[in-house]
């Protein structure tokens, strides 16, 4: 039998306000094997441990169940708890009566009750708990960092700096990513590509830093510390190691009418490419769809002009394997289509626009040389009106009912810009709120405001009407001053709601990620531990996470780099010992179990097994518990119940399914 | 018949199989039931007709751990059994020697509707048209050959066998039912209705453990209710629930290993249509995740070992 | 069946300890209420959950029992929910047919995000179950008298 101590926290009053808090230490009493129950007021604190402590010794516990938050928070405080006073971590059982009790139930008769099964079920699991030994796993000192913009550049370069070897995985041409493509940043209006190329420079030349650019990520097996991931390097059919990337094969290219997917479509690029001028590497990549020669064998003009002969028209996709110890998502944002925006005339105007679209029109590099003028005939716009939150805080299925976060801000930014560069070209904003939070963030739009003269509107644009004099007429609400508004204007932007990367949903099953309904993925916990998917070893950085601007990227990165830093500094990592076992009196031998694993973890074998006096070879499942990670698919799979998982055994879970029936 | 038992004391005599498994005469033509045989004298009790019903493939288990091979014989249906068993590594087909015996249905004395049965004759060799003669106490009747079979045989799964070393004797297709009739038919029934009708069919369940002890899928060392492991060991002061209990894991631990044999039914001594619970879950396999027979084939995935991913939603189609 | 006013069902919730356990977590911490009758057992993956444990809950008295996972393809061990959804549309398929009210069983896909979704679906559950009264059928259906 054993001795179980039960501690039940008031956590404050977050329990005790709802859950009578001494009536379940004298329920807690009455159970069977319960030698010692105690409330304090926070269990978790130092001296709520110095009780646990005491009554581990003092009652010579051999098993204890912690009525208080979640097992997600402190579940491993207490284990640890448990363990420096000489009780087994895995004899403590944790019933959740915050998050699964107090906070969601008023009623105190009503959630006392509820609490006090909570803890039964606990104490019913824990007296068939088994001690656990931990068992250990060696750590792959590399990490891999999907994604090759802001985010994974930083995240890169400080995994790095630290001495650890790291893989940037990115799909593109170059690295830089959405960064690469702005213009101009807020609040400080740092020219992007000034402050972007020389962090892309540094990682292209840090000597720990390995960077496979049109790569995708392919296939992800095993677990922290020793991942094995697949990456698919895209045929380039230009030799990376011949090209000096003189430009002269794009020049030349006869097939120019692609899409330039740099300047969002707004103008075309030869079918051999590098998407801009500072692209790392500096090395074109041959557009399959568009080149003539790869589409139909005639052609080869890049071939005949290239001096160094890289022009590889054979080339293949090529599948690498490389071992990693940690990964990190980054892989950023896109804006959202505006196929069900018709009421902006987006597709049917070419002077409406996206705020990226106008980043490229506004940057020198882009398709106007950095002059602010109209796609469909070139003149310069002098009503330019900018509709904020389309696609973002939308309540209907058009949109996303987040909100974007950088559009207010960019759009100051641009507002301001214009203005400065244009001065006699009006400037409308029409807005749902305006949100600047941020380090000088209500000081650049007071400025956009103030002293640039951008004239906001609160109210939102129902609708852009295209006219045939080729202005557009914007119907538009001011909520302030309660009127509608009918304003021509020759150039509408749109602050497009932003949305994770398409790829990002396979990425995240690929790794078995965590994602949200919105497809960013999720944390291990929303405040406590923003940089960490809830798979172990497996890190997140930047917008994959949710909407955030340069600096929140760039924080987040180092952030997300110093976990991974922390994790490949240990030699050895403590797997879970919560694995599948077989009991090989049981065991049929039927192989079913081996069909179910996702790991690859259930072999057999054939042994003499001693079954009450009947000796005989048997063909019996071993689980191999440095692979197994608990899942219990097989356990189910097993009729004869001879696969059981350690610590949510059969028995222990239906014993907590009694003790919540009794 | 008197092939077999030529074939059988040949390789008896040959030594190329240690032992035969076959059927045995009982007092009556219809008491046939599983036997071993050691020696070609003792062949002379063998037995086969109409009656043989009994599925051979599940003793090959307890027969593999013997010395030798033994030589088995097996009806188109029970040769899916063997070849489920085999891939679960249940038997192990080095030492078997497996002769494919034909069958042309086989009876159940069950069907026969007469009282006070004394002898049945007409058994030997069926043809569709024949007729048993039954000799009663009260006289004697007579009742089509088809009219007495087994469930299993009017939807017979066909006349090939999947595993065998060679073939004896002519089977024939007896099928003239749709397999999943019954099954749809209480499907259709209200909630009440279907509840009243398996209520009153599993309240005969004597928790005999007959239908477990012959089914070859239930082949475990240990039952799940024989052990410790769910805390479901069957208990002197058993409660209703765990019959129903019963029932039902017994169908899900066999559901996409039973090859619908039928043994569980024919076994019942309380002649609850047990088969009924396994043909619910075949039928929603096919339905849901394609066409599966099992024991039809070693390699193939089985429907609850795989998966798509885009397969049904539990309870999608309910009301 | 005689249904007190103040009778209240019980209802075993099986949720998954990387998204729906999540999940009522943040439904705790956003306070999203949902009735005490629903007692969650923390599962490592929804594939964990053996019918044996849905039919014991029912035989010990559950009046409803629910089985919450990751969404498909999102499952933190990649396959369990696929299997889990298979092994529970055949289970709950065969209730039906030995007509169990449907509504006493039921499969929820709820991510660590969706604190709404847990607590909608849970309300929506005890509602159902609540409507149906006590389990009897199961807890019944070989009744000797």
């Amino acid at each position: 039998m054993r001795r179980i101590g039960v501690f039940v926290c008031h956590c404050g009053s977050n329990i005790a306000a709802t859950v009578d808090v001494k009536k379940v230490v004298e329920m807690a009493l009455q159970e069977q094997g319960v030698v010692h129950a105690e409330d304090y007021p926070y269990m978790c604190s130092e001296a709520g441990q110095v009780r646990i402590a005491e009554a581990i010794r003092e009652h010579q516990l051999t098993g204890m169940v912690v009525c208080s938050c979640s097992p997600r928070m402190h579940e491993a405080t207490f284990r640890k708890c448990a363990e420096r006073n000489g009780l087994n971590p895995y004899l403590v059982e944790i019933a959740n009566i915050r998050e699964h009790c107090s906070w969601i139930h008023k009623d105190m008769a009503e959630a006392t009750e509820k609490a006090v099964i909570l803890m039964r079920a606990a104490v019913a699991k824990v007296h068939l708990n088994a001690p656990l030994q931990a068992g250990e796993s060696a750590v792959t000192k590399r990490a891999l960092v999907i994604g090759g913009g802001i985010a994974g550049i930083q995240t890169a370069l400080d995994i790095a700096d630290a001495g650890y070897k790291v893989d940037i995985v990115e799909k593109e041409p170059s690295i830089g990513g959405r960064m690469s493509q702005l213009d101009k940043t807020f609040p400080t209006l740092d020219c992007s590509a000034c402050i972007l190329t020389p962090k892309m420079v540094e990682a292209a030349s840090h000597e720990n830093i390995t960077i496979h650019t049109w790569s995708e990520v392919e296939k992800v097996s095993g677990f922290v510390g020793n991942f094995t991931v697949d990456i698919r390097k895209k045929a380039r059919y230009v030799d990376m190691d011949k090209c000096t990337g003189c430009g002269v094969c794009q020049e030349k290219c006869p097939s120019k009418k692609s899409l330039n997917e740099f300047n969002r479509g707004l103008n075309t690029r030869s079918a051999i490419y590098t998407p801009f001028a500072q692209a790392i590497p500096n090395v074109p990549v041959i557009d399959a769809t568009a080149c003539i020669k790869l589409k139909t064998g005639k052609c080869g003009i890049c071939e005949k002009f290239c001096q160094v002969g890289a022009i590889n028209y054979a080339q293949t996709d090529e599948i690498i394997t490389e071992q990693y110890g940690a990964i990190v998502v980054a892989t950023g944002f896109d804006t959202i289509k505006l196929d069900k925006y018709g009421e902006y005339a987006y597709g049917h105007s070419k002077d409406v626009i996206t705020s990226l679209e106008l980043e490229r029109i506004m940057n020198a590099a882009g398709p106007t040389k950095g002059h602010l003028e109209r796609l469909s005939d070139g003149k310069a716009p002098k009503e330019i009106v900018f509709i904020q939150c389309v696609g973002s805080r939308c309540s209907d299925d058009r949109g996303k009912p987040y909100c974007s976060k950088i559009c207010c801000m960019y759009t100051a930014k641009h507002a301001m810009l214009i203005r400065d560069k244009y001065p006699d070209t009006n400037v409308t904003v029409f807005y749902i709120d305006v949100r600047t939070p941020g380090k000088n963030f209500d000081e650049f739009y007071r400025r956009a405001v103030e002293d640039y003269g951008v004239n906001y509107i609160k109210g939102q644009v129902g609708k852009v009407a295209p006219q045939p004099d080729g202005s557009l007429l914007v119907h538009g609400v001011d909520l302030l001053e309660n009127k509608q508004i009918l304003k021509k204007a020759d150039m509408v932007v749109l602050a497009t709601a932003i949305e994770p990367n398409a790829d990002v949903r396979k990425i995240a099953t690929m790794l078995t990620a965590s994602i949200d309904t919105n497809n960013f993925l999720t944390e291990a916990h929303p405040k406590l531990r923003p940089v960490e998917s809830p798979t172990a070893g497996v890190f997140l950085s930047g917008v994959c996470q949710g909407p955030k601007d340069i600096p929140e990227t760039v924080a987040q990165a180092g952030a997300a780099a110093v976990k991974v830093i922390g994790l490949l500094a240990k030699d050895k990592l403590k797997t879970n010992p919560c694995t599948a076992k077989a009991d090989e009196l049981r065991c049929n031998g039927c192989s079913q179990c081996a069909n179910v694993c996702p790991y690859g973890a259930i072999s057999y074998e054939t042994r003499l097994v001693n079954d009450h006096g009947i000796r005989e070879d048997r063909r019996i499942a071993v689980v191999n518990s440095a692979l197994c990670q608990g899942c219990g698919a097989c356990t189910v799979t097993c009729p004869s119940g001879a696969m059981d998982l350690q610590g949510f055994s059969n028995r222990q879970l239906i014993a907590e399914v009694d003790a919540i029936c009794r | 018949m008197q092939e077999l038992i030529v074939r059988a004391k040949e390789l008896l005599e040959k030594g190329e199989v240690a032992r035969v498994l076959g059927w045995k005469k009982g007092e009556q033509e219809y008491d046939a039931e599983p036997a071993f045989f050691e020696t070609a004298e003792s062949l002379d009790n063998f037995v086969y007709n109409g009656f043989c019903g009994a599925n051979l493939s599940k003793y090959m288990i307890e027969a593999g751990k013997k010395e030798g091979k033994t030589l088995v014989f097996l009806k188109p249906c029970d040769s899916y059994s063997y070849n489920q068993l085999l891939r679960e590594h249940r038997v192990d087909r080095e030492k078997a020697y497996i002769i494919g015996v034909g069958c042309k249905g086989k009876l159940a004395i069950s069907k026969i509707p007469f009282d006070g049965i004394l002898k049945v004759s007409g058994a030997q060799y069926p043809d569709a048209q024949e007729i048993l003669t039954v000799e009663t106490l009260y006289g004697t009747e007579t009742i089509p050959y088809k009219d007495a079979m087994l469930e299993r045989c009017h939807v017979c799964k066909g006349k090939d066998h999947v595993v065998y070393d060679e073939l004896l004797g002519e089977s024939a297709d007896t099928v003239d039912a749709d397999r999943f009739a019954e099954v749809e038919r209480i499907e259709k029934m209200s909630p009440e209705e279907k509840f009243a009708y398996f209520q009153s069919e599993l309240s005969k369940c004597i928790r005999c453990n007959a239908c477990r002890n012959v089914c070859p899928a239930c082949s475990c060392r240990k039952c799940v209710f024989d052990s410790t492991a769910f805390d479901s060991e069957q208990k002197a002061n058993t409660t209703s629930f765990e019959e129903k209990m019963f029932h039902i894991i017994r169908a899900f631990h066999v559901a996409g290993r039973c090859t619908d044999c039928g043994e569980c039914s024919r076994v019942c001594p309380q002649g609850i249509p047990l088969h009924l619970f396994n043909r619910k879950f075949i039928k929603d396999i096919n339905a849901l995740y394609g066409e599966y027979q099992a024991g039809s084939d070693l390699e193939c995935p089985a429907p609850l070992t795989s998966f798509t991913t885009t397969d049904a939603e539990p309870g999608v189609g309910r009301g | 069946m005689p249904v007190t006013e103040n009778w209240k069902p019980t209802i075993v919730a099986f949720c998954c300890n990387w998204c729906s356990y999540a999940g009522a977590d943040l439904a705790g911490s956003s306070r999203l209420a949902y009735p005490a009758d629903v007692k969650i057992i923390k599962v490592p993956c929804s594939c964990r959950v053996n019918p044996m444990f849905i039919l014991r809950a029912f035989e010990k008295g559950a009046d409803g029992v629910i089985l919450c996972g990751c969404h498909p393809g999102d499952c933190h061990y990649s396959t369990g929910n696929y299997y889990a959804r298979r092994r529970m549309t055949l289970l709950f398929s065969m209730l039906d047919y030995l007509g169990v009210e449907e509504g006493r069983t039921r499969v929820e896909w709820v991510s660590a995000a969706e604190g709404v979704k847990f607590s909608e679906t849970m309300n929506s559950f005890v509602e159902k179950v609540r409507a149906l009264g006590p389990n009897v059928r199961l807890g019944d259906l070989r009744c000797k008298n």
